[in-house]
């Protein structure tokens, strides 16, 4: 019997056999590379009890494209591994600090360095290592660190998914990727860290062979499901993200995910 | 007593840069050092693994794929490079950053900084502060020399939650520019229109003042 084609129809078709309970990892830094229409095919697709792991869950700017915050709305989030899990202005509010404060969602924090290097290690068979970040900070409390060469690391654990939704510019139909720009920043360490890796993909597929070899920036075997964004407004297609005004008087600081 | 506007912190800040660095600018007032034109060639790398970016484009000539660490969409320089979100922190821990400039909460006069968790607060929003804290060859920190009910944030210990520890060199603010020195900070520099009193009545933490006081010259 063929082998499975790895391009699928739908997105719909693409995460509905997504379990209860899964643990998911989703790509994207601001809006390049987030898989917004993946994330909305799983909003409509309803499995609960999820773990996401991604940089932030958004939710704070009016107009929102489908984000984590949208899958903890809808009860679908048992946990968030992010290097955001609250607002990054006083002002803001995000939908996730209401459901931790209820108890309903469980929120790690982890610097966004240390989560891309466990997502690494992860994908790589590396079960944990040492890092210079968070030494004498609140996270490290109680936590193992060791000295290397005079200076203190705080062991880090590996941060293996089931599942990494992820976003590509090109593919070709055996799976090779290519992200354009800063779409790539966590979405190939994604692919290594899941057991199933699943694609959206802007441009129309290639035939093995169009993508050079030399030119491949995430291998074939670290993806396994891949479906063509359809044209807007039935594929979700961000623009620019619109400017926040400066905040008045003395807020020094302003961070955005 | 308002001293430097945001955009002239940000001036003075930039004016620190040497030729050859390469420089990490934090979300907030830090990315407005990009806009001063300086004499020094700057590369400047953002923690999603751009390497070499340029101005922020106006609506309508931006590229939706490329953006910098606050989600701007920016411009590549010449010679710019991409890298994925491990290699662009493994730059950051192997020390290759020159400085870093942080937007921050509290700095105090032994080098602690605060910057991810606000009192009270259930969780934070850490982001890339931690890494770059505690691995650029220097951290910067530019703030408002006080918070809106007039506490000092310039202090003799951080009472938030530190993002690092003893790493900060050089603290900028609306009212001068500030070295710690591990129990007090040197005024190096201070603001147009602003006196030593009004600096050392807002901060926490015992200012020194040395006999040859420079002005901060704006731009």
């Amino acid at each position: 019997m063929a082998k499975r084609s790895k391009v699928y129809a739908s997105f719909a078709e693409a995460v509905a056999d997504i379990q209860d309970g899964a643990s998911i990892a989703f790509g994207g830094f601001a809006y390049p590379g987030v898989p917004f229409n993946l994330i909305a095919a799983l909003l409509k697709q309803g499995a609960k009890g999820l773990t996401c792991v991604t940089n932030g869950t958004g939710g704070s700017a009016p107009d929102r494209m489908p984000d984590i915050g949208m899958l903890v709305q809808n009860n679908q989030v048992a946990k968030v591994v992010a290097s955001f899990t609250a607002p990054t202005r006083a002002s803001d509010r995000i939908p996730l600090t209401q459901y931790v404060a209820e108890g309903k969602v469980v929120a790690e924090l982890v610097p966004q360095g240390t989560l891309a290097e466990r997502l690494r290690a992860a994908g790589c068979g590396i079960p944990a290592f040492y890092t210079p970040t968070a030494v004498g900070t609140e996270l490290a409390e109680g936590r193992e660190t060791r000295v290397f060469g005079g200076r203190e690391y705080l062991l880090e654990e590996a941060l293996p998914v089931d599942i990494a939704f992820i976003r590509a510019w090109k593919a070709d139909t055996a799976g090779n990727l290519l992200f354009r720009r800063s779409q790539r920043n966590f979405n190939p360490l994604m692919a290594m860290a899941a057991k199933l890796t699943i694609v959206e993909v802007e441009e129309d597929f290639l035939e093995p062979g169009a993508i050079d070899p030399d030119e491949v920036h995430t291998a074939s075997i670290f993806v396994h499901r891949m479906v063509k964004i359809p044209a807007a407004p039935e594929g979700l297609w961000p623009g620019r993200r619109p400017e926040r005004a400066a905040p008045p008087g003395n807020q020094a600081k302003e961070k955005q995910s | 007593m308002s001293g430097l506007e945001r955009q002239q912190i940000a001036d003075r800040v930039a004016q620190e840069f040497q030729d050859g660095w390469i420089v990490n600018l934090g979300v907030g007032m830090p990315t407005m050092c990009s806009n001063t034109p300086i004499d020094a060639d700057i590369l400047y790398h953002a923690e999603n693994g751009v390497i070499g970016y340029g101005p922020v484009l106006p609506a309508g000539q931006e590229d939706v794929h490329l953006v910098n660490a606050g989600g701007q969409n920016v411009s590549f320089i010449p010679g710019a490079a991409i890298v994925h979100h491990a290699d662009s922190f493994g730059i950051i821990r192997s020390g290759r950053i020159d400085v870093t400039v942080l937007g921050i909460y509290e700095v105090a006069c032994n080098g602690d900084f605060a910057n991810w968790k606000v009192a009270g607060a259930n969780g934070g929003g850490i982001g890339g502060a931690m890494d770059l804290a505690a691995c650029a060859k220097q951290v910067f920190v530019i703030l408002e020399h006080t918070t809106r009910d007039g506490s000092p944030r310039l202090l003799k210990q951080c009472a938030l939650p530190v993002t690092a520890r003893g790493v900060v060199t050089l603290v900028a603010t609306n009212l001068g520019l500030f070295k710690p020195l591990g129990d007090r900070f040197l005024l190096r520099e201070i603001a147009p229109g602003v006196t030593v009193e009004q600096v050392r009545a807002a901060t926490g933490a015992p200012v020194e003042v040395p006999p040859d006081l420079k002005t901060i010259r704006t731009l």
